[in-house]
């Protein structure tokens, strides 16, 4: 593990009772790299990214983000990341501007800094117009780039994007893509998950979970060498199902 | 072929729509749709999120009215034969919609008896899903994870013996393998003679359907076979591989007559603006752009259009500006 990265996990493990959810994972995120968590569903990601995040206490081993403990300095931490979910991670409710406003000032931000951002925010994303309107009344694409936006409105070192693009359309998915390659571009690592398997290409890395354990990391090409795959998605069916999804792949 | 869309609706259809529109306040959920559906088909929506998918389906399942338009579902009407039609449609709507505090076993059980049958009458019906989750029967169905989720729900629009099936973005949010899976098993319901409406935001499912139809902004953008969408694709497409892709779409962005650029898993799919020219002398030429740019290794071929490329030219072109 390098002193410089941006995530690091080492044996890092969750037990719910008897079921052990995450399964002693170790790797490290570079600062500044895409890095792709992928994984079927019930394979453990969720429930590592929540320790990841520090919002969930691990079994045993450790995590460090942005180079601090995410445990015994989950306050430092959270001020460093930001995150988005495909859900809840906006308040519909309230308008756009109101939403900028709320996450900046829970980030510590002046009064003056929120307004400086909410501007430069609005414009790049085309959104002048539509500020003072209910994030219920825009469309979920608009709605996942609005909250990437937010996420990344304290400036955080690392960001963690869970499902960002799920149901988005195919114009609107590639649009949030170069919002991210944008922002690691800018030095932010981002940390993301996704069903949709072009995108893992996109990544400079991937994991791919299975069963709580990190079965293949590398990049896309590492991988698909490795598997002697034409794509991510194949290598995807063959370790989430090595009994027969060979077949089911064709 | 469009041919499908001005058809005159027959009573042989299992599904015909006429000029259906709905809206909700300033909203046109649905603009004017059009589309015969024939029995034993599976027939694929696929659009994005607001697209209208969700609006028409409850339509189709009687659960909403039209404002304009007429809906026939076997043969009968959506508004006036609505008691007749439910008990012969089976309706899995997007969000999962089963009792998280009852077992899977319980949850099937509850379905069949709304329909006045019993899981154990219906079982051969369902076996070949029911068996996949048979081992969790006990287990509460909020704790399933979810694909099984999916297979219960399935189980549960089923258990009825409908003669027709609405799936509403049965796989939204469901990992790639698990929907491999379940698309076997619609596969499976179809050879048994059942008639699948099904949506899905995934382009990549549209080949698993026998008909799709494109749908963006309450309309409908296009109507035909999976593989026919793609060769119907009205510009030279070239796919564009090489390192820094980040800068290579900037590249490429500034080719005189690039129409759109995309990343595509790990191609990029570059769309020219001349309708006709030759693919292989495009692709020379975007070589040759390339190399003057610093991307003197990148790989240009011509390529073989899909759904999701259709699907965003036709998003692109103005009358789906909307979307």
């Amino acid at each position: 593990m390098s002193a410089g990265a941006a995530i690091e996990a080492l044996g890092l493990t969750r037990r719910f009772g008897a079921f052990t959810a995450v399964d002693a994972i170790t790797f490290s995120v570079g600062r500044g790299e895409v890095f792709g968590f992928l994984g079927a569903n019930g394979a453990g990601k969720t429930t590592a990214i929540r320790m990841l995040i520090g919002v969930l206490a691990p079994t045993s081993g450790e995590a460090r983000v942005a180079g601090r403990d995410v445990y015994a300095e989950a306050e430092e931490v959270k001020r460093r990341i930001g995150y988005m979910s495909q859900r809840f991670s906006l308040y519909e409710d309230l308008t756009v501007r109101e939403n900028i406003a709320l996450y900046g000032g829970i980030y510590g931000l002046t009064d003056e800094e929120i307004e400086a951002r909410a501007g430069r925010l609005l414009e790049s994303l085309g959104f002048t117009h539509a500020a003072d309107g209910l994030v219920r009344s825009l469309p979920l694409g608009w709605r996942q780039k609005l909250a990437f936006s937010v996420a990344m409105i304290h400036q955080p070192e690392i960001v963690f994007l869970d499902e960002p693009t799920g149901g988005v359309d195919p114009i609107t998915r590639r649009q949030f893509w170069e919002m991210i390659y944008a922002a690691a571009a800018g030095g932010t690592t981002v940390f993301v998950t996704t069903h949709y398997m072009d995108e893992a290409e996109y990544c400079d890395r991937v994991s791919i979970m299975v069963a709580g354990r990190i079965a293949a990391l590398g990049t896309p090409d590492e991988l698909k060498r490795e598997f002697g795959a034409a794509s991510i998605d194949e290598v995807f069916v063959r370790l989430a199902r090595p009994d027969g999804g060979a077949q089911e792949a064709a | 072929m469009s041919a499908a869309r001005a058809r005159v609706p027959s009573t042989e259809d299992a599904v015909a729509l006429d000029g259906v529109a709905k809206r909700f306040g300033e909203v046109r959920a649905l603009d004017g749709i059009s589309f015969t559906v024939a029995p034993g088909e599976i027939f694929g929506f696929i659009g994005p999120d607001g697209a209208g998918k969700t609006t028409l389906f409850r339509i189709l399942t009687t659960l909403l009215v039209p404002d304009a338009g007429a809906a026939r579902v076997l043969g009968l009407d959506v508004v006036r034969d609505l008691w007749a039609l439910r008990r012969r449609v089976g309706y899995m709507p997007g969000r999962f919609s089963l009792y998280p505090d009852l077992s899977v076993q319980e949850n099937v059980e509850f379905f069949a008896s709304v329909f006045g049958t019993t899981l154990k009458a219906e079982y051969e019906l369902i076996a070949p899903i029911y068996r996949q989750i048979e081992p969790f029967r006990e287990r509460r169905a909020g704790a399933l994870s979810g694909g099984m989720k999916q297979k219960l729900a399935l189980c549960c629009a089923l258990v009825h013996r409908p003669a027709i099936l609405f799936l509403d973005e049965p796989t939204t949010g469901v990992d790639a393998v698990s929907r491999r899976e379940f698309w076997d098993l619609l596969a499976e319901l179809r050879a048994g003679g059942l008639t699948i409406v099904v949506s899905t935001p995934y382009m990549d499912e549209a080949g698993r359907c026998d008909r799709v139809a494109l749908i963006a902004g309450g309309r409908i953008l296009r109507i035909d076979a999976p593989g026919a969408i793609g060769a119907a694709y009205p510009l030279p497409l070239l796919a564009v591989r090489g390192p820094r892709r980040f800068e290579l779409i900037q590249a490429l962005r500034r080719h005189p007559h690039a129409r759109s650029v995309f990343p595509f898993g790990d191609e990029l799919h570059y769309t020219d603006d001349r309708a006709g020219a030759d693919p292989a002398g495009v692709a020379s030429e975007v070589a040759a752009h390339l190399a003057s740019e610093g991307f003197a290794e990148a790989r240009v071929e011509p390529a073989e259009a899909g759904i999701e490329d259709s699907f965003m030219a036709l998003m692109e072109a103005p009358e789906g500006a909307a979307a």
